[in-house]
């Protein structure tokens, strides 16, 4: 029992995501319009759950990518940045023949990396704040990417096979990106997260300097975790171009990602002060929060008021979700 | 009492005194100008300096602001829409006939104050880490200009007592700078005579000993929220002025160069350490920075590069962390 309770303390925060994220999916499907005038086919349903799912899971992707680095206590800002670069740099490279896809796919990731290994060097070694750091080295990430595509475009030869095999259906009904999101979190989120590296990072969240005394390699897995970051963006980077087939460097799309990675990160229950929360609760929360922008569709808001009902719900959630003067036990921690 | 205890400390020698972090922004300052005079020998005319000190006017307001939630060691990130919400409010109050446009420049900085008030209670009261709160107030303010404008830049015009602030001179000094160096003064005077200033310091070094000392931590965080807000939408209202009108995210260009101003400053982003004149060196500094990279023609994407390339150098060299050890 007392293990039971231990588990479900530390996945709060997840679990709560969950359900917000199922009950407003339900609102969604039993309210779209394509599903209540043609009633309840698997073709229809699929298709709407598909859309959502494509949608989600670039999202997803990204909170992914902000929560290894949020584990560490730091912030990524430049996660929009290096998303945007992967997508600009992804409309180039990811083209012809398969070999040269393959080649394209790991150039793309690879940067991601390094964009990662740059965030991790400025913080770790040149001991930088990473609010600071990701700010001025998002802004040269976007140089980059502004470099590559001055002006939205495309390449002809455009690797369309493996991006509709990547965003359609499996069997006609599962979407392809979960399968895809899944098998991440089965192959690279929970070895992380059992192996010392993974243990290291969560230790130094919660205290850098209790892990550094107990001879955690502390910089080994802050720096593990900022390159991961980097792929991950460059990957959800990647799947913008297979959507979209074309490559944009648009700051506000940047931006838009960054801020809503840390909102999914915040729903999904992972502290901001480090230490706390796992990618899953980060995916879940990537997925309620499109699922509430879904919502505002789905019941025909005027456009014009939906950036204030989307900021207005953000304010709620996130302030649910974080404020900490319902959790603390005595005064003086209110201030610590 | 004895004349001991409150005679003014004794004199540290004259290394000490120095404050490596804005002796060495000054410093780029002067690398910067005399880099671009190799290029064009305008860019050490006093017209020319002039010029610049008024365009970084505006950040430097901004950048006020930002320095003092900086120091309590918060962040204010709604900074962008803050500015719009000043703008648009202070224009939208003009077209209100002669007794709005007496109240223009005060109406749009109440906005301001407003936006600050929620943003505080929430880091001061309810305790929600201050990068979120401020990021979700943002997008909250941009919805609520994006449902006022109907998504286009609003028509109403500035009021002629804007326009005078800004965009003229009195006695060849532009009236910008006047009132930069009108709230510069009331900030350093706010921050090293008031008790107001040195709580500031106090809670940004340690709030629960300022709190345990009997400072009122929170109405003091509340407080420097509001004076952001206020100062961000100030900034909006002068850059309206500057411009003719507002327009949409016009602010957006204002977060990064606001924060790095104060960092670059020599001022701790987890706070309790900097000092106002830092905070000036690193605004003129962004702001020569930004005018050299448009002047020598730059494509946008070099600059952005560039932009951000000397800041993460400029914060190597003296705003590094203590090692851990």
């Amino acid at each position: 029992m007392k293990e039971f309770r231990f588990w479900f303390s530390e996945q709060r925060g997840t679990l709560l995501a969950l359900g917000i994220f199922l009950a407003m999916f339900a609102v969604y499907l039993t309210n779209h319009p394509a599903i209540v005038n043609n009633g309840y086919t698997v073709q229809g349903v699929g298709n709407v759950v598909q859309t959502a799912a494509n949608k989600g899971v670039l999202l997803a992707l990204v909170a992914m990518a902000q929560t290894f680095v949020v584990l560490t206590a730091g912030i990524d800002l430049s996660v929009g940045a290096i998303f945007i670069l992967a997508n600009c740099l992804a409309s180039y490279i990811v083209v012809g023949s398969p070999l040269t896809v393959t080649a394209g796919v790991i150039g793309v990731l690879l940067t991601g990396a390094l964009c990662g290994a740059v965030n991790a060097a400025i913080v770790i070694f040149g001991r930088l704040q990473p609010i600071v750091a990701t700010i001025a080295s998002g802004a040269v990430f976007f140089g980059i990417a502004l470099w590559l595509r001055p002006f939205p475009g495309s390449s002809p030869e455009f690797a369309s096979g493996l991006a509709s095999a990547l965003t359609g259906k499996l069997f006609g009904l599962i979407p392809t990106s979960l399968v895809f999101l899944a098998a991440v979190v089965l192959l690279v989120w929970i070895p992380f997260r059992r192996s010392v590296l993974g243990r290291a990072v969560y230790a130094a969240g919660s205290s850098e300097v209790a892990a550094y005394m107990s001879g955690m390699p502390v910089r080994r897995a802050k720096f593990a975790a900022y390159v991961l970051s980097g792929v991950f963006a460059a990957t959800a980077g990647l799947f913008l171009t297979f959507f979209t087939y074309s490559g944009e460097a648009s700051a506000a799309n940047g931006n838009t990602y960054t801020l809503y990675s840390i909102a999914a990160v915040v729903l999904g229950g992972v502290s901001l002060f480090g230490g706390r929360g796992s990618a899953i609760g980060a995916i879940f929360g990537a997925l309620a929060f499109r699922a509430i922008g879904d919502l505002l569709f789905v019941f025909e808001v005027d456009p014009l008021w939906q950036p204030l009902f989307q900021g207005i719900v953000l304010l709620i959630a996130v302030s649910i979700g974080s404020a900490r003067l319902f959790r603390v036990r005595n005064r003086l921690e209110l201030f610590g | 009492m004895t004349d001991q205890t409150s005679a003014a400390p004794a004199r540290l020698p004259l290394s000490q005194r120095i404050d490596l972090p804005v002796v060495t922004a000054f410093g780029c300052i002067v690398v910067l100008l005399l880099v671009g005079s190799l290029y064009s020998p305008n860019f050490l005319s006093p017209e020319y300096l002039l010029l610049q000190l008024k365009v970084g006017a505006f950040l430097g307001i901004i950048a006020t602001g930002m320095m003092l939630v900086v120091l309590v060691g918060q962040i204010d990130l709604s900074v962008p829409w803050t500015v719009a919400v000043g703008a648009m409010m202070a224009s939208a109050a003009t077209s209100y006939g002669p007794m709005g446009e007496i109240f223009s420049i005060p109406f749009g900085v109440l906005c301001g104050v407003m936006i600050g008030l929620v943003n505080g209670f929430a880091v001061a009261y309810l305790r929600i880490p201050s990068m979120i709160i401020t990021l979700a107030v943002n997008s909250v303010a941009q919805g609520l200009m994006v449902a006022y404008t109907g998504g286009f830049s609003p028509q109403d015009s500035a009021s002629p007592a804007m326009k005078f602030l800004a965009a003229q001179s009195s006695f060849g000094v532009p009236n910008a700078v006047i009132v930069w160096f009108v709230v510069g003064a009331l900030a350093v005077f706010l921050l090293t005579r008031t008790t107001y200033g040195r709580s500031v310091y106090g809670i940004g070094n340690k709030e629960a000993a300022a709190y345990l000392s009997g400072i009122p931590t929170q109405r003091v965080v509340m407080i420097a929220f509001a004076l952001c807000g206020g100062l961000a939408a100030f900034g909006g209202v002068l850059l309206a002025g500057y411009s003719g009108k507002a327009a949409q995210s016009m602010g957006d260009a204002y977060l990064l160069p606001a924060i790095a101003a104060v960092v670059l400053g020599g001022t701790s982003i987890l706070g309790g350490r900097g000092s106002y004149l830092g905070t000036v060196a690193g605004a003129i500094l962004i702001t020569i920075l930004q005018s050299i990279l448009s002047v020598m023609q730059i494509a946008e994407f070099g600059r952005q590069i560039i932009y951000g390339a000397i800041i993460v150098a400029m914060l190597l060299l003296y705003g590094r962390d203590k090692g851990m050890r």
